[in-house]
């Protein structure tokens, strides 16, 4: 039934080329899916699974390995008058240890390192996947189903073991909120039980959908930048600038947007039943973010 | 009908989901603008809130887009 949660448009696309109508790369057409192939490079098969070395593996490799790098060479020295780039890293720490603590109140900063792994795997995968590389081309780990639902499945099960852990049974009011009219009150449920099981579907195919949608769009604008040749391409040239940019802005909005709704279902299961809302202090401007970085506390106090 | 003639016609359908998409995006930005000329002292703390319906918007007709891929891609 959910099985096309698993099959990769990718992997569509090749069985396509193969054997489908005539489309595909096999005619030397153009196919904006093929930058969503997968390839094996190294064969390995654990007791019947397919655990092959492929290229998202080695992008998924590459990315955590610069987060990493950056982060521990940032923060070697520990300056208390932070270089320019510790700033950087302190600006991406206090971003989101912000949003943990508006979202999910001071009881979910115990959650806070898991909420930035996950915000920064997401951001770098994504902004990794529009910088086309020499020899590996041009590939996003996020474009494909089952990595999001990967990621969505473990954030929604984790936070439901915690409501279940934090709360016992009283987990369940998450369900029956309070203050609703007895007659409303079956409907209100189903409806709740309901959004709170396609969580992990939606949180998922949103960032997948983002992704492969606009990696697409690019591919097709790029196809008429080459069809239209030196003269008539740059008209749609011009116009990929921009398009790149707006991408740009998804990779960011989309990690962050994940980042947030992590959040906001810790938030739930943190207070489930009691309708509690952090206080919503001012969030500061994105743009201000970055021209002033270390007077949070000062900021927000007045 | 013949069902690769079915199928396109179902993936062209499936994309009229980004008409919501287009009428959201636009009256998110639209009421934020208006919100913000209204008040510009009470814009700046609403931004991330903005980005964040922008997106949530926009994923809504992504899914509509979605189905029409699979139905052009992916093998049932």
């Amino acid at each position: 039934m959910i099985d096309w949660l698993f099959i990769t448009a990718a992997h569509a696309a090749t069985a396509e080329g193969g054997g489908g109508h005539g489309g595909g790369h096999h005619e030397g057409g153009f196919n904006p899916m093929e930058q969503f192939d997968i390839v094996r490079y190294v064969d390995i098969h654990l007791g019947g699974y397919d655990a092959s070395f492929t290229n998202s593996a080695l992008w998924m490799v590459m990315g955590t390995l610069i987060v990493l790098g950056f982060f521990m060479h940032s923060m070697k020295g520990g300056n208390l008058v932070p270089t320019r780039m510790q700033s950087v890293t302190e600006l991406a720490y206090e971003f989101v240890a912000n949003m943990v603590r508006q979202n999910a109140g001071n009881a979910g900063m115990a959650y806070f390192p898991i909420i930035f792994t996950i915000f920064l795997y997401v951001l770098a995968m994504n902004l990794l996947g529009m910088i086309p590389l020499p020899k590996l081309g041009n590939f996003t780990v996020t474009s494909h189903i089952i990595v999001t639902f990967a990621l969505a499945m473990f954030v929604w099960v984790g936070v439901t073991l915690i409501g279940i852990q934090k709360h016992g049974l009283k987990f369940f009011k998450l369900f029956v909120p309070s203050g609703v009219p007895a007659l409303l009150l079956p409907l209100i449920s189903v409806i709740e039980v309901i959004s709170y099981f396609t969580r992990p579907i939606s949180l998922s195919v949103r960032l997948f959908a983002n992704m492969m949608a606009g990696h697409t769009m690019l591919a097709v604008f790029g196809s008429f930048v080459v069809g239209l040749g030196i003269w008539g391409g740059w008209l749609p040239f011009s116009f990929m600038v921009a398009l790149m940019g707006l991408e740009i802005l998804i990779a960011f909005l989309q990690a962050y947007v994940f980042a947030v709704l992590t959040c906001i279902y810790l938030n739930d299961a943190l207070h489930a039943g009691s309708h509690y809302l952090p206080e919503r202090r001012p969030a500061r401007r994105l743009a201000l973010t970055f021209s002033q970085p270390l007077n949070l506390q000062t900021k927000q106090e007045n | 009908m013949d069902p690769a003639a079915a199928k396109l016609i179902g993936a062209g359908l499936a994309c009229s989901a980004l008409i919501g998409a287009g009428v959201g995006i636009g009256l998110i930005f639209g009421n934020f603008l208006q919100g913000a000329l209204r008040n510009p002292s009470a814009a700046p703390a609403q931004f991330p809130n903005l980005l964040l319906g922008f997106a949530l918007a926009e994923a809504t007709g992504l899914f509509g887009l979605v189905i029409a891929l699979i139905l052009l891609f992916v093998k049932l």
